[in-house]
């Protein structure tokens, strides 16, 4: 046995199929016991130095990208490509025979079969084409000295859908390796009013140009009677060299896409900062400050003076500020806002309208798949192969009409690769409308 | 009449379809298989009246979403799937008797959920992960495949009965003698288990493209997609051993009945006994 053959007997074995894949199986249950991705103090605190130095040396604290699990992986990944190229040769002639050559004796021998002998004239009088074509299938035929022979399929391709299956795997194998190489995950923290033109890897805090600036124009939030966040969503802008070119609000489960990197609304901060807008209403001028907490600020030109000098909290979300307000000389006025809302202030001659929000910063998380999209066309040929592997058959009819004897025969048989109950069923409803049709 | 307690009505009702179903087994009444099956489909439709409910319940409280987002929602949707597919394949295979095996899974899931006190009734609000159409598809797919499962660890126990039975005499001998011969009952396993493996894959996919819409990673190797894996390896074996070492019989029969613990860790055990990103299914 030259080495080729070994290797290859080795790599196309179902047994190392069901190997792998219960050692797969095995393995991956470790993975969800032992916490993955802590620290070494971690499991030194939990499970002692020794293990956790035994941890360290079978990667079991990301022992899911570990060389042994990859090695796992490569192993199934050779093992299908392998199982495949050699068995579907032999599938593929079976799908592309010329299935009228068949030596007729071999007809005889099928799973479901029967043979008649008729009166000659009855025999050539009967359209044998057409009551194949009554019951559902097309024939095919060959005529030859003293004999004719008919022949139907349906569902040749459905041999195909175990290999489809397998593919699909190796497929979203393909796509985990090239979203691995070429893309990156991160997350970036944005308050409102601020841009950012890098994220921050997961996988070690790095900062990873994006390329262009993503800027968080406002941040808005709901909360549940019992406090649990209910909605959020951020409108964010992405710039090029300043110029705007897209403005999106997003929320959770909403992303938004731009030149392959997506941003993904995951989470929020509240910050002790406060968004006024102040409006004098006469002239109708208004500017937005941005203001710390229990800090005086001023609008020079109006001559106002504003401090938010209390907030009511619910964990990290405002829900009443108290402004102070005092416009030139006039006495000071306190009044408490409702987060996000506004209130009226008269100052001598003078109306302003003041508006208080709480700062909030986006959560963002930031990811770029290039392989994400074949992942998903390897999941729906998986779908379809299954479908194709377990609710299609190949079913095969044989009409061998054969004039040579004295007593002329017809041999009726067929077979299916699956599902051969059913296909008995339809077999001899076919019979039994040959059989009619000679009758009459 | 609210969804409550109709849920709490379809407890004892699926109690009582277990009792005829097993009747049948006793008595040898070819009636009882009729009323046992209409008792059970109609008990069915008081379920999924009370399902509809919680529903509409939870529009009218404001924070409207499909009934399927705590851990009792999703015991009460598994148990309505179980008996889904079990009259599935009581149509399908005109065996009656599986019944008794099948019924029991809906009706201790629906126990479990009434008298739990592990689990919170109240219809609660979503977090914004959970609002999505998403929500829907994986839920529901993961499921059908779940009881599929279920309901190929009942055909299992029927199988391994059936087959120690018929080496004895006795009462025992007597029951299994009324259980379909086993070589059907082996092959309507086989039929369950492809189902539930096409359905569990649907789930594990819905679930990556929910997630990649949701958090940018269609797979993290948190501790619920890695069992679900788990679980989708291990009937991937069995219909290999099946297909190309010729495994049948007793071996599957154990197979299913494995293959459901793997079930139900993934479903139940990784909520209380891990944690991870899914901690939405406990409580």
């Amino acid at each position: 046995m030259t080495l080729l053959t070994q290797f290859w007997d080795f790599f196309s074995s179902v047994k190392l199929a069901i190997f792998t894949l219960c050692a797969l199986a095995a393995t991956s249950i470790i993975g969800t016991l032992i916490p993955q991705g802590e620290t070494v103090d971690f499991y030194i605190q939990n499970f002692g130095a020794k293990t956790a130095h035994f941890f360290q040396i079978l990667d079991l604290q990301d022992m899911y990208y570990s060389w042994w699990f990859l090695g796992l992986l490569g192993l199934l990944c050779t093992n299908l490509i392998i199982c495949s190229l050699d068995r579907f040769p032999s599938v593929w002639k079976i799908i592309t025979t010329d299935n009228l050559a068949i030596a007729p004796e071999r007809i005889t021998k099928m799973a479901n079969s029967t043979k008649w002998e008729f009166g000659t004239d009855k025999l050539n009088q009967l359209d044998l084409a057409g009551l194949l074509k009554e019951s559902g299938w097309h024939p095919s035929s060959k005529s030859l000295d003293e004999s004719e022979i008919f022949f139907s399929q349906k569902g040749r391709w459905s041999r195909c859908g175990v290999y489809l299956v397998h593919t699909s795997i190796l497929l979203i194998f393909l796509g985990a390796i090239i979203g691995h190489f070429s893309g990156f995950k991160g997350s970036i923290m944005i308050p409102e009013k601020s841009s950012s033109e890098k994220v921050f890897a997961y996988k070690n805090n790095q900062p990873l140009a994006l390329g262009f600036e993503i800027r968080c124009n406002s941040f808005a939030i709901e909360f549940y009677d019992n406090g649990m966040p209910k909605e959020y969503k951020s409108s964010l802008t992405v710039l090029e060299d300043g110029r705007e070119i897209l403005t999106r609000n997003i929320e959770v489960n909403s992303p938004l896409t731009y030149r392959g990197i997506t941003f993904y609304q995951s989470s929020f901060q509240g910050y002790q900062n406060f968004l006024v807008t102040i409006t004098e209403n006469s002239s109708g001028d208004s500017k937005l400050f941005t203001l710390p907490f229990q800090k005086q600020m001023s609008w020079k030109e109006k001559e106002l003076q504003f401090g938010i000098i209390n907030a009511e909290v619910v964990g990290q979300r405002v829900v009443r500020s108290k402004v102070w307000f005092k416009a030139g000389d006039n006495p000071a006025s306190i009044v408490w806002i409702k987060d996000n809302d506004q209130a009226d202030f008269t100052s001598g001659t003078k109306k302003y309208t003041i508006s208080a929000k709480q700062m909030y910063a986006t959560g963002l998380q930031v990811a770029k798949d290039p392989g994400v999209w074949v992942v998903y066309l390897g999941c729906c040929i998986m779908l379809l192969g299954l479908f194709m592997a377990f609710f299609m058959s190949h079913q095969r009819i044989w009409l061998y009409k054969n004039n040579s004897s004295n007593t002329p025969q017809l041999w009726l048989s067929g077979s299916a690769n699956k599902n051969k109950v059913a296909f008995g069923k339809v077999f001899n409803a076919l019979k039994t409308h040959i059989e009619h049709a000679v009758q009459r | 009449m609210d969804s409550s307690q109709l849920l709490g009505i379809t407890t004892f009702t699926y109690m009582f379809s277990t009792v005829l179903y097993i009747a049948i087994l006793v008595f040898r009444t070819p009636k009882l298989g009729g009323i046992a099956t209409v008792f059970t489909a109609l008990a069915w439709c008081i379920q999924t009246a009370g399902i509809a409910l919680r529903w509409i319940e939870s529009y009218r409280q404001g924070i409207g979403h499909a009934p399927l987002t705590n851990m009792y929602e999703s015991v009460v949707f598994f148990s309505w799937t179980i008996i889904l597919f079990y009259l599935f394949i009581e149509w399908k295979f005109k065996t009656k008797i599986i019944g008794a095996f099948a019924v029991p899974f809906a009706f201790l899931a629906m126990a479990y959920a009434s008298f739990s006190t592990d689990l919170t009734k109240a219809i609660n609000p979503l977090v914004p992960a959970l609002q999505s159409n998403w929500l829907i598809a994986h839920v529901v797919t993961c499921f059908v495949g779940y009881a599929a499962f279920a309901v190929a660890a009942a055909l299992g126990i029927m199988y391994l009965l059936k087959n120690t039975a018929s080496e004895t005499t006795g009462p025992a001998a007597g029951f299994s003698s009324r259980f379909p011969a086993p070589a059907i009952i082996d092959d309507i396993i086989h039929k369950t288990m492809v189902f539930g493996f096409i359905w569990l894959s649907g789930g594990i996919i819905t679930g990556a493209i929910w997630a990649n819409s949701a958090w940018g990673t269609y797979w993290s190797w948190d501790p619920k997609e890695t069992w679900s894996l788990i679980t989708w390896f291990f009937y991937a074996i069995i219909l290999h051993t099946r297909y190309t070492r010729g495994w049948s019989g007793t071996k599957i029969a154990l197979l299913a009945i494995f293959g459901f613990a793997s079930v139900l860790f993934t479903y139940y055990g990784v909520n209380f006994l891990l944690s991870g990103l899914h901690s939405y299914g406990s409580g």
